[in-house]
């Protein structure tokens, strides 16, 4: 078979999905909205009252704004790290799942700082961070390798979306005027020529590497946030590798989670098959065994050396947070173990839940990292003001969380509607390896 | 204006103990300039230098020559809360917004509780100001950590680093941020802004007029001496004396030494208490509930006392 016809055929496969929106997606595209607009209108309340409407007060300044925020970072950062390894390692099963990859890196860290910023109290003067900057706060670094890492990531989701856009260019004669336009545009003149293929290649594959090396940089600077103050709880030297792999659990969970609801809709059985969820679930096995031994160093460490602050912090841990600690650190972990473990447990529905559960799970972790250390200062809280004493979320603080997942679920599908979510250039390539397909002379 | 300036700050620390009595006074005082001149002043008029208005950028050079320090006395604290309210009215707080902070702290299981007056610790390795990303918040030569909250962007990222707990943020509006009585100075701390960081600040613009600060001059016990390490000076309005003498003969410390943040806030223990712990619950009944942690005022309680 020709390469362009080939193409050409596969082009033909992916259109409706491209341009058709079926009703399930017109009513998700609804309520995704709806729960946007409460958020807007929470937004507003947030700007016009003061941060006073949060549940955040002098104790806990930080609350589900900034456990959002590290979720989100960690997710695009593991995202990062898991897109580079598998272009690097020319992994062979890569192709049907590296753009799910690579979008939610792109998008969560879009979302993730989104969440920082409403933790500040002055907006108004955000540019007085580039105004004064201070190099010595881990704010500053931080500030420096999202951004990097915003634009690395950018740049290497772009650059593998370049022969997509061009061979949807060269094949969507039927497509509306404004598409073929934006395609031509974002295609960037690409012609598929060998020489331009390998030197796409090559740039792909240096970017690869590169987000490997900042997702591993920005990843211990968010856990330095914490680790690099004097509190118990916070300051440990294993935070910045512990992030890595939480990050990790979390990002390949969620593509776990994303794998299957896109096969789900969008009837991708073909491509996305149960080897994949296979694969991710071995992975998600080693993470969540690390992640698990990580989590037990950690308070393990506290409890048996019992210095009078790391005592404290684990009394309120396991009395006031007892449901949540048993839910993050025994559920959260043993349960995905217990399933990805056997072998016979590895189906695609099982494999999707003990995703689920990890999600959750490292969810309330971070939960409890930031809360009840603030909760626990070296002098104890004496207050009469109960929200003073403990931090209780309200309901400004849930809809913009849920406005950040939503926002999430929003541009991923809307993002489907622009290329398709398997590359279609993978598949080309994977057939002229396998040398199914006769490659077109170039002279 | 200079040259006044001088002329004050070089008798700063005697003037805390001597400001009672030259009102009354009106006795002359040999002071000398920095020119090598000898002056004759009026005692009175010592202090009564033109008020001038400290700017952002001024307030971060901190006093010449000095190195401000604390001293506060645990033997003689009973609770009174004169420190905290007189505070809380020259800078505006509200009723729940302090400074300085009076904790009922215990050391071990079996000794007696304490009051244990807490300002912001002014640390020479203060957390606050490293983690700061505008440099809101500064440490300057004369010891003194202050906030400039035209400078602060509200990350709260210092409140989570100060292990003291020393840090009050503005989460709402409040009209009194409106007043404009007088120009913004971080010295004064006064208006406060929405959205920003506010702390003690050891009232600079009092040491500016050879004051004492708030909480030492309205303290009826004379719990806490203030003064001038650089001189090793300290005074309580009443008393005078060498700062290294007190730190070395009462057994003087800082709270939570181990976390090397060199706090500029001494603590005398509470030995040989001048007053049984009982009367510092002579207060609200909301402040007493603030304690209601304590193990011994849960039993105070339950013996009907409080």
């Amino acid at each position: 078979m020709d390469i362009e016809q080939r193409k050409r055929e596969l082009v033909k496969e992916f259109s409706p999905m491209l341009r058709k929106t079926t009703t399930i997606s017109k009513i998700w595209i609804g309520f995704l909205i709806a729960v946007i607009a409460v958020g807007f209108y929470a937004l507003i309340l947030q700007f016009t009252k003061g941060h006073i409407v949060t549940g955040m007060r002098d104790n806990v300044v930080w609350g589900i704004y900034i456990i959002n925020f590290i979720f989100f970072v960690c997710l695009s950062y593991s995202g990062a790290f898991i897109a580079g390894i598998l272009h690097f390692f020319k992994t062979p099963w890569k192709n049907s799942v590296s753009r799910i990859v690579e979008i939610t890196t792109v998008l969560s860290i879009i979302i993730g700082p989104i969440f920082i910023l409403l933790c500040i109290g002055r907006l108004d003067r955000l540019h007085y961070l580039f105004l004064y900057p201070r190099i010595q706060s881990p704010i500053t670094w931080d500030i420096i390798a999202i951004l990097t890492d915003l634009i690395g990531c950018f740049l290497y989701l772009y650059l593998t979306f370049i022969p997509d856009f061009s061979i949807l260019r060269d094949n969507s004669d039927d497509a509306p005027k404004w598409r073929k336009k934006l395609y031509s545009i974002l295609s960037f003149g690409y012609q598929d020529t060998t020489s331009q293929r390998e030197r796409l290649n090559k740039i792909t594959r240096i970017m690869s590497t590169m987000i490997i090396a900042m997702a591993i940089v920005t990843y211990s600077v968010l856990a330095w946030i914490f680790s690099l103050t004097v509190q118990p709880g916070w300051n440990s030297t294993i935070f910045a590798p512990y992030f890595i792999i939480a990050g990790l659990y979390s990002g390949v969970s969620v593509i776990i989670v994303a794998m299957y609801l896109i096969r789900k809709y969008y009837h991708l059985n073909h491509y996305i098959r149960k080897v994949h969820f296979v694969g991710a679930g071995i992975i998600l096995l080693v993470i969540s065994l690390l992640f698990g031994y990580f989590t037990f160093t950690e308070y393990f460490s506290r409890w048996f050396s019992h210095k009078t602050h790391d005592i404290e912090l684990l009394e309120t841990l396991f009395n006031r947070y007892f449901w949540e600690f048993i839910f993050a650190n025994y559920i959260g972990v043993l349960v995905p173990i217990g399933i990805l473990f056997f072998k016979k447990f590895r189906t695609i529905k099982s494999i999707t839940f003990a995703a689920v559960i990890a999600i959750l799970g490292l969810w309330f972790n971070r939960y409890l990292i930031v809360v009840p250390t603030l909760e626990t200062p070296y002098i104890p809280i004496q207050d009469t003001r109960p929200e003073f004493i403990h931090y209780s979320s309200t309901w400004i603080e849930w809809a913009l969380s849920f406005t950040g997942i939503a926002a999430f679920i929003l541009f991923f599908m809307l993002i489907m509607k622009l290329v398709p979510i398997i590359p279609i250039s993978g598949i080309i390539d994977q057939e002229r390896k396998s040398k199914k397909i006769k490659p077109k002379i170039i002279l | 204006m200079s040259s006044i300036t001088a002329v004050a700050g070089t008798s700063l620390v005697s003037n805390f103990a001597l400001e009672e009595e030259k009102k009354t006074t009106g006795e002359k005082v040999r002071l000398l300039t920095p020119d090598g001149k000898i002056v004759e002043v009026e005692a009175s008029n010592i202090n009564k230098y033109p008020e001038a208005h400290i700017t952002p950028a001024e307030s971060r050079k901190g006093i010449p020559n000095r190195k401000f320090v604390m001293v506060i006395d645990l033997a003689k604290c009973k609770n009174a809360r004169s420190c905290v309210e007189s505070c809380q009215k020259a800078h505006d707080l509200d009723y729940n917004e302090e400074f300085i902070k009076i904790q009922l702290i215990q050391n071990n299981e079996e000794s007696l509780p304490y009051w244990f007056p807490k300002p912001c610790f002014h640390c020479d390795e203060p957390p606050c100001v490293t983690v700061c990303p505008t440099g809101a918040t500064f440490k300057r030569d004369d010891n003194i950590v202050l906030v400039d909250n035209e400078r602060c962007i509200g990350c709260k990222f210092c409140v989570t680093s100060c292990p003291y707990s020393a840090r009050i943020f503005n989460w709402g509006h409040k009209d009194k941020f409106e007043n404009t009585n007088q120009p913004y100075s971080p010295e004064t701390g006064i208006p406060a802004t929405e959205g920003t960081i506010m702390k003690c600040d050891f009232c600079p613009d009092l040491l500016r007029q050879g004051k004492l600060p708030y909480c030492a001059k309205a303290c009826p016990m004379g719990v806490i001496y203030f003064g001038d390490k650089n001189e090793d000076i300290v005074t309580n309005g009443e008393e005078t004396v060498r700062f290294s003498e007190l730190i070395n003969d009462r057994g003087g410390y800082r709270h939570l030494e181990h976390l090397g943040t060199k706090p500029n806030v001494y603590y005398l223990p509470a030995v040989n208490r001048q007053f049984p712990l009982e009367r510092g619950f002579n207060i609200d009944e909301d402040i007493i509930e603030r304690y209601k942690n304590v193990p011994y005022v849960q039993d105070l309680k339950k013996r009907g006392k409080i």
